[in-house]
């Protein structure tokens, strides 16, 4: 007769509220086959693996079934509890009669009678299970990360120096990210190029990583610890060995009026490019559509014009072969488009709010590079349509974000912080300006952030209103914008210079396509998903696939950068 | 092409002129429209404002006249009839318990399976190409400013009629007809509509933004599809001048006039002549 020992977990009340845990233990010690059932309120718990261990060593299990939660949370718990006590992990065996019982019913008497069920059928496989002995399998010891925003940046550093490879793929011309955009960044207002381009430099320049930028994820095989990943080197026109980064190609190129990627279209760029100065590679990259030659076949002007023979209008795109043990997706983000145009039937922008027909209504990332030193006017704060000085600018928050009308329920989560930062540069640069923000509620939950806020509003003199934007018009050169403030309980309408809308996070344009190359789960928004919100934060239900950054979340900068000890520790 | 038609007591009253205008269309464009046999008052206002089983009754009686009369499609002109009836129909439509009440309020069974359409629809199903290919006189010196008032669009949920902030629908048939309607700020603003009788100071403040802007924006007339945006704008267009002190001088015109006066019908055919505002050089005949 089998020996198997059932232990059956309260889970708190997560179970015992919905099942009749004390009737199923007295059922389950009936199947023939079971030496002994118990029940305990927390069996994942230092005291309920000790029950497991002593009833396997007293008892002489030849088996286990724990019934509680899910596998995917705890079997690796109790296996290695088994595994103490002297018994073959693989004889352990649990019944989820959590999610798959007390959770999804009310009806006490029946889901007790679904657990009781549920654990015979487990009784069931572990009487026909094998005790088995894990093989050994040889790894490649090296990282793909996908992404080099600020996330990536770190993850690939992180890892590198911890003494492996790291292999970077970074589909823009140069690695960055947004972040490479911002002008200073909260709560401390530090110079965002200050924190980033050094490490941008050390990625750069780092032994042990090596990078691909302008090149994509083409296709993933293989497993954890092995996997085969094709990487799509797009053409770049440039050989970047060759390249010294001189700028004689850019200065000379005739063909200026490309709006640049860099800048959100708030000025132009050439055909023959660098993203911007600190970019790296500090290597151009030839826009196809844009370039005359392409066009014409008349020009070739930069080909002429370099000394190392750079320039290749016979590039071509090249697939090239790398061999990791373990990736980390930081894919990154996008802001939601305002505009009437939806990528997504489920969304509907705010077509109210004239972005796209009014150059002075911006996104709050062109806010970003209107007040950044690198930015097309130099820092200096100068609307897009003339080039004047805004007096009186409005900052419009939650433009996509808990609107469930506009397909967006979530909060993007570093709106407040940024909105209440924009209008310290602004006042900080026209001190005789007004800054005027319509906000729902502020969410500034995060250390010295709430205090940030409050500086915008008692030292910089921001004016806050509670209350949504119902429409943005423009009248005698004036932006009307109309809106409530609720506190008040009356309408307010304000005739601005600028309007900076602080439009949703939303996960990077290809996030989608990237988690079905990489079959990786992702939620109703396109957000990548971990495998546990607490337990497994960083992994995916992929073994040895890792996520980090905004492709998980909305996520502000200080955030990867907490997460990246815990993802390096992981990756090994 | 034959649509159901629910006039409202707008169209058979104050605005008789729409009517007009919206018959001497259809027969040009060979649409019929009959008419609901022994229709009701939608309860407008004051039903819904009031009682809410009454504001689905009122309009569930004429959901019912038209399933009887096997009616599939209904314009209704007037935005706010239309809002109403849409709103009864979808109300009966979602729940068994309302059909069997209504049914027995009414006396005549009702599903609330009608279509109801507003104005713009109707030019819509009987085709933009077809009304092109229809126009005798090109529009061409018409720079209307295409006004939809709240209701046309809203509620958004209820209507479902083109973007509610930001429609097009009525620029596109008017691009059709040769005219370029200009792009302005009060195309889905409040006209202050009912208040015009308890509170005339209120939609004479709304009318005087809503003509200010239209001119401002380059519009030489307005063109509307609701009977009560046409009376603050048009008739109340003197009154508006008095007390700002201005001269608008904008002619108000139907959406059906303007097609009307593209497929070649003049401005009696079209009661034109009724409007207060003088349609002036536009309207030669």
């Amino acid at each position: 007769m089998a020996r198997i020992g059932v232990f059956i977990c309260w889970c708190g009340e997560n179970i015992a509220r919905t099942v009749d845990i004390e009737k199923a233990t007295a059922e389950v010690a009936k199947i023939p086959g079971v030496r002994c059932a118990i029940n305990y309120k927390y069996m994942c718990s230092d005291p309920g693996q000790a029950m497991v261990r002593e009833k396997i060593q007293r008892e002489k299990l030849q088996g286990v079934v724990v019934a509680s939660c899910s596998p995917h949370m705890h079997l690796k718990t109790f296996r290695a509890a088994a595994k103490t006590a002297g018994l073959n992990p693989y004889l352990v065996e649990m019944a989820n009669v959590r999610e798959h019982c007390s959770w999804v019913h009310h009806d006490k008497e029946k889901a007790t009678e679904k657990a009781i069920g549920l654990i015979r059928m487990t009784v069931g496989k572990v009487l026909r299970n094998r005790a088995l002995d894990p093989i050994k399998v040889p790894l490649t010891k090296r990282a793909l990360v996908i992404g080099g925003g600020v996330a990536g940046i770190q993850a690939a550093l992180d890892i590198a120096d911890a003494g492996c490879e790291v292999v970077l793929v970074e589909r823009e011309p140069s690695i960055g990210g947004k972040m490479a955009g911002l002008s200073e960044t909260f709560p401390t207002l530090d110079c965002s190029q200050c924190i980033l381009t050094p490490r941008m430099v050390e990625t750069g320049q780092h032994p042990n990583i090596k990078l691909y930028s302008y090149s994509e994820i083409e296709s993933v095989e293989g497993f954890v610890g092995n996997f085969k990943v094709t990487i799509r080197k797009k053409a770049r026109y440039i050989d970047i060995d060759k390249c010294t980064g001189c700028g004689e190609c850019w200065t000379k190129c005739p063909s200026k009026k490309t709006p640049s990627e860099f800048d959100y279209g708030l000025a132009n760029r050439t055909a023959i490019y660098m993203p911007f100065p600190q970019a790296v590679p500090a290597r151009p990259v030839i826009d196809k559509d844009a370039c005359i030659k392409f066009k014409t076949g008349k020009c070739g002007l930069c080909l002429k014009r370099c000394q190392a023979g750079a320039i290749n209008f016979e590039d071509e795109d090249k697939l090239i072969t790398e061999e990791v043990g373990a990736i980390v997706t930081a894919a990154g983000y996008q802001l939601y488009d305002i505009g009437k145009d939806q990528p997504n039937a489920k969304l509907s922008g705010y077509g109210e709010y004239g972005y796209g027909e009014y150059a002075d209504v911006i996104t709050s990332l062109q806010f970003e590079r209107l007040s950044s030193a690198s930015g097309p006017t130099s820092g200096e704060i100068k609307r897009p349509s003339d080039g004047e000085t805004p007096k009186k600018v409005v900052f419009v928050s939650c433009v996509g974000s808990r609107d469930n009308a506009k397909g967006i329920s979530y909060c993007s989560k570093i709106c407040c912080m940024y909105t209440a930062k924009h209008t310290m540069l602004y006042k900080h640069k026209v001190h005789d300006g007004e800054a005027h923000v319509f906000y729902m509620d502020i969410r500034a939950g995060g250390k010295n952030y709430e205090e940030f806020v409050r500086r915008a509003i008692e030292q910089d003199g921001a004016i806050y209103h509670r209350g949504r934007v119902s429409k943005i018009t423009r009248e005698n050169g004036k932006l009307i914008v109309r809106g409530a403030d609720t506190l008040v309980g009356e309408p307010v309408t304000i005739e601005a210079d600028m309007v900076v809308l602080a439009a949703a996070m939303r996960p990077a344009v290809g996030v989608l396509e990237l988690a079905q190359k990489l079959k990786l789960g992702y939620d109703e928004f396109g957000f990548l998903s971990e495998s546990h919100p607490k337990l497994r934060p960083v992994e995916t239900n992929t073994a040895g696939i890792y996520i980090c950054g905004a492709c998980q979340a909305p996520k502000d900068i200080p955030r990867p950068w907490r997460r990246r000890r815990r993802r390096r520790a992981k990756c090994w | 092409m034959e649509f159901g038609y629910y006039p409202g007591c707008a169209l058979h009253g104050s605005s008789n002129d729409y009517e007009k205008s919206i018959r001497a269309c259809m027969k040009v464009l060979n649409a019929g429209l009959k008419e609901l046999d022994d229709w009701i008052c939608c309860g407008a206002t004051a039903a819904h404002s009031l009682n809410h089983k009454l504001s689905t009754a009122l309009p569930a009686r004429n959901l019912a006249i038209a399933e009887r009369d096997g009616v599939g499609s209904v314009l209704a002109p007037c935005p706010m009839c239309s809002m109403e009836l849409i709103k009864a129909g979808r109300a009966l439509r979602e729940s068994e318990q309302m059909r069997r009440q209504m049914s027995e309020i009414v006396e005549l069974k009702v599903e609330g399976k009608t279509d109801v359409i507003n104005l713009i629809q109707v030019f819509e199903r009987i085709g933009i190409e077809t009304i092109k290919s229809a126009v005798k006189n090109p529009l061409a010196d018409l720079k209307p400013a295409c006004y939809y008032g709240c209701l046309l669009t809203r509620p958004a949920k209820v209507v479902q009629f083109d973007d509610c902030e930001r429609p097009r629908s009525m620029e596109l048939i008017l691009e059709a007809l040769g005219a370029a309607p200009v792009s302005w700020n009060y195309a889905t603003e409040c006209c202050g509509a009912g208040l015009t009788m308890a509170n005339e100071a209120t939609v004479l403040e709304l009318a005087n933004k809503i003509l200010k802007n239209a001119a401002g924006s380059g519009a030489n007339c307005i063109v509307v599809a609701c009977p009560m945006c046409h009376v603050n704008l048009d008739m109340k267009q003197s009154a508006v001048e008095r007390r700002y002190d201005t001269a608008h001088g904008l002619p108000i015109y139907y959406l059906s006039d303007v097609v009307g006066l593209a497929l070649g019908l003049n401005k009696k055919e079209l009661a034109i002549d009724k409007h207060f505002v003088c349609a002036r050089a536009q309207v030669k005949r």
